[in-house]
């Protein structure tokens, strides 16, 4: 579709000429090659820089680390590159190239499916793939054993041949397996579009235990990320807790120690009056409560604390989630109370042994929690939390003082145990601990669509790959020596062994049986 | 059989594969060197012989190349009967491998090298006949035998069991059919480079060249190849990988740098199966295309861990890393208030 016949220039077009020979530019072959190019060009930075989408404490990182880059990068949109203007550029392009190359396809399709199978050029040894061969027997009997051998072969035949002449064509699905796949691959793209525009993903971390629990509402996220349609009252209505979770640990080999597989009871309402139904929620077993999907994706333990001030008044109390640091949850986190000048922060061990005065964790498994550590660091004054905007899981010491007991170590407590604080500062207490699931928490519509989509393309594909078009043409001809009969193939795919199915075409004509080729 | 047991089975048969790799190659290079200067006329004689097409009439009896075309001939089929043997060795070490593990072989890099290796030798076996494969042949054992070496020397991990998140029978879909298209794409991509040099050689009248299908029908080849593996590649990566992600990470697609790349192969076949059908990119374009997609699956499969280590898919985490997300801990890394 290169060499367009007319090869004047844009200043010499009319508006009009100009607008056909923009559309056929752009719905060209070659553009769409170079099309697809250039999105797999363009998909590759999003695999090297950090983006927003996958992990924001990375690019964070990454941007205080290049400060020269970053407003650059930024101003590219390369920290979210598949939301990027430029991205969907090409991709909208793509879309609108191979929509205008698929329409006029789908009508030249139709008419050529109501169409019969040309006749027999005039001279058939001329074709690329063609043979002729002497045979004893009569021009009709060498008809009629073609149109059998090619019916069987599920060739269409051609109604009105002249005599002697047998014209068949068969793989017609080819082509149709072209097209679906082609508008397989747009339907594709609308869902997938369509889902993340109405769509959401939000996480929370949830305390295990009937007490604690989660209401399906925006403000009882931790992290929200809202389609750019998205509705706040598309948010359903549902009550969700953890009554149990259980954790199956690898007891041996080189990963001891780490969590193998967990799974929690879940028991939820879905609506204000109904019962309360129980799920065994798990990886790879997500929970859907009325089209909003809940998964099961990670799990920690949150160290039970109490924060006692000089006067013995509690001014923090309750479990405080630890984020896990490594596979046998060695946990950090921080507990800085709203009230009060003392806050705190350090390691969780969920199974401590002092190996040589240092303390190690062993394992994961908190078995009876007798082998459970907390290790603090307490600091005095202002922890900020009147200040918006900061993260939980972070202590600002800039304008605190450090709190050290008598050896200038960290305060160690087993569950149960109370430090006492110098000076007269207060009492932290090790009361328990608790464990909390992260749940990530989702809707996806027309999630079926695209997933369908794909599973039409896949099929179309398979049409357009292994589907092989060919016209076979007979023609048989008296001579003086009997009967002259000459077989030509045309192989419309340009893909296939043609001279292996010319030659096995004159064997079954022969009446040699011999192995099919393709 | 003990779990134990069968490691050490399995760590043996990759020797023995390894080792009669080697040999095949050897048997192949030897056929090779004896090939050189010889005429083009000869060895298609003889090569349409071992095809088992009509016998054509031997001119004349007992030219002095006789027994060099005999010795040819034997190291040929030495070379492939090796071949077989380390591919079965080789299919043992990734069977018993899987069961000294209780699941399927393919859980770290180590395993999904082994199997993606093995995959490739075994195509070639069963597709040696059929798409008359016997030029492929020093190539397609170098090839299996360096990544093989590769797997053993730098990857190897002990048996594990899996985490949680691979423990799903859409991991054992998806991996499979990843690791079938990965093994076709292979073959496809070496048919494209010999294609490739091929053109340059065009009228190589002696030498392996000389033995190497013509353009054309390597061309077809090379597609023929492609095209299966591409559908595999599609199935994969656009439809187990998604359902898989989205059953264990809530998400059906997520941009993750290891689906970038799986998207980035898949956009270059499309672009390769394109190619041939698009004026004056048909031919040496289309094959550069072919090979570039290979290089993005294998720098996906390889190299990706080095640059980016966000991706979530840590079975392919390589020995030394700490696996990521997909067990949980470390999700909470990524919550912020
Ligand atoms: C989203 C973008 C596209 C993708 C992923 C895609 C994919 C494919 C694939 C995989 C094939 C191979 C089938 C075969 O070889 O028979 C193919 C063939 C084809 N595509 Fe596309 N395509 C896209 C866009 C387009 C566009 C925009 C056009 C319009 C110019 C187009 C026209 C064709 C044609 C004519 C064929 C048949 C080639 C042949 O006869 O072998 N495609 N496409």
């Amino acid at each position: 579709m290169t060499g367009s016949p007319r090869e004047a220039t844009p200043r010499e077009m009319t508006a009009r000429e100009l607008a056909r020979w923009s559309w056929r530019q752009l719905t060209s072959m070659r553009t769409a090659l170079i099309l697809l190019l250039l999105l797999a060009i363009a998909a590759v930075p999003g695999s090297l820089i950090p983006q927003e989408n996958l992990d924001s404490v990375k690019v964070s990182n990454w941007q205080d680390a290049h400060t020269t880059l970053t407003p650059i990068y930024r101003r590219l949109g390369l920290f979210d590159v598949y939301g990027a203007p430029w991205f969907a550029a090409i991709y909208v392009l793509l879309m609108v190239s191979l929509i205008g190359c698929i329409i006029p396809r789908l009508f030249v399709y139709w008419r050529g499916l109501r169409a019969q199978p040309p006749a027999a050029p005039r001279n058939l040894l001329r074709m690329p793939a063609a043979t002729s061969y002497e045979t004893a027997e009569s021009v009709e009997e060498v008809v009629a054993r073609a149109n059998a051998v090619l019916g069987r072969k599920r060739y269409r035949l051609r109604r009105e041949s002249a005599a002697g002449e047998v014209a068949a064509e068969k793989g017609y699905l080819r082509e149709a397996g072209n097209l679906l796949f082609h508008c397989a691959v747009i339907i594709v793209l609308v869902g997938f579009a369509v889902g993340s525009l109405f769509g959401y993903k939000g996480g929370v971390i949830v305390l295990v235990g009937d007490q604690y629990g989660f209401s399906n509402e925006l403000t009882q996220y931790d992290d929200f990320a809202p389609g750019s349609l998205f509705k706040p009252d598309q948010l359903n209505w549902f009550d969700l807790h953890i009554h149990d979770f259980h954790v199956d640990w690898l007891t041996s080999g080189p990963r001891q120690g780490m969590a193998k597989g967990f799974k929690s009871e879940v028991q939820y309402e879905d609506g204000p009056s109904s019962p309360s139904k129980s799920y065994d929620l798990a990886v790879n077993h997500p929970l859907d409560i009325g089209g909003t999907e809940v998964f099961l994706i990670g799990h920690g333990y949150a160290p039970v604390v109490t924060i006692r001030d000089g006067k013995g008044d509690i001014v923090a109390s309750g479990p405080r989630v630890f984020l896990p640091e490594n596979q046998s949850f060695l946990s950090f986190g921080v507990i800085k109370p709203a009230a009060g000048n003392i806050s705190a922060q350090g390691l969780f061990y969920p199974a401590e042994v002092t190996l040589g005065g240092v303390p190690q964790n062993i394992t994961g498994d908190i078995g009876d929690k007798s082998a459970a550590m907390l290790s603090l660091q307490v600091w005095k004054g202002d922890n900020g939390m009147q200040d918006s905007e900061q993260s939980v899981y972070t202590l600002d010491t800039s304008r605190m003082t450090k709190v050290n007991d008598t050896g200038g170590r960290a305060f160690n407590l087993r569950v149960g145990q109370t430090a006492k604080l110098p000076d007269g500062l207060g009492t932290i207490t090790f009361d328990d601990v608790v464990r909390w699931n992260k749940l990530q928490i989702s809707q996806t519509p027309f999630k079926h669509v695209a997933l369908g989509g794909v599973s039409l393309a896949l099929l179309g594909l398979m049409g357009s790959l292994f589907i092989r078009p060919r016209r076979v043409w007979v023609r048989a001809r008296e001579t003086a020596g009997g009967t002259l009969v000459e077989v030509a193939v045309l192989d419309r795919s340009g893909n296939d062994e043609v001279d292996a199915v010319v030659s096995g075409l004159v064997a079954q004509l022969q009446g040699r049986e011999v192995e099919e080729m393709s | 059989m003990s779990t134990h047991a069968y490691e050490l089975l399995s760590n043996r048969a990759v020797a023995t594969a390894a080792v009669v790799y080697f040999l095949a190659l050897l048997s192949h290079l030897v056929e090779w060197s004896a090939l050189i200067g010889r005429r083009r006329a000869d060895v298609e004689e003889r090569e349409l012989v071992g095809a088992g097409a009509p016998a054509v009439e031997a001119r004349g009896l007992e030219t002095p190349d006789e027994d060099r075309s005999e010795r040819v001939a034997m190291f040929g089929r030495l070379g492939y009967l090796l071949t077989c043997i380390a591919a079965l060795a080789h299919l043992t070490a990734v069977v018993s491998r899987g069961l000294a593990a209780g699941r399927v072989p393919w859980g770290n890099m180590y395993e999904f090298t082994v199997t993606g290796t093995c995959i490739v030798a075994v195509a070639y076996v069963a597709l040696y006949r059929r798409l008359k494969l016997s030029w492929m042949a020093p190539a397609v054992v170098a090839f299996v035998m360096v990544f093989l070496m590769v797997g053993v020397l730098a990857l190897y991990a002990p048996v594990e069991p899996l985490t949680e998140a691979l423990n799903s029978y859409w991991l054992v879909i998806h991996v499979f059919a990843a690791s079938l298209a990965t093994g076709a794409f292979t073959l496809g991509g070496i048919a494209s480079i010999i294609y490739l040099i091929k053109r340059r050689y065009p009228d190589a009248d002696s030498g392996w060249m000389s033995r190497v299908p013509s353009l054309a029908s390597l061309d077809r080849t090379a597609y023929r190849i492609h095209a299966f593996g591409f559908v595999l590649w599609t199935f994969a990566v656009l439809i187990t990988g998604p359902i898989w992600a989205h059953q264990a990470w809530g998400s059906y697609w997520n941009w993750d740098p290891k689906e970038v790349w799986a998207f980035i192969t898949w956009v270059v076949y499309a672009g390769y199966l394109h190619a041939r059908a698009t004026a004056g990119w048909k031919g040496r374009n289309a094959a550069i295309l072919a090979i570039v997609g290979l290089a993005t699956l294998w720098f996906n499969f390889i190299g990706i861990n080095y640059f980016s280590t966000t991706s979530a898919h840590s079975y392919a985490s390589v020995p030394s890393h700490a696996p990521a997300i997909v067990d949980g801990p470390a999700a909470g890394g990524t919550v912020t208030a």
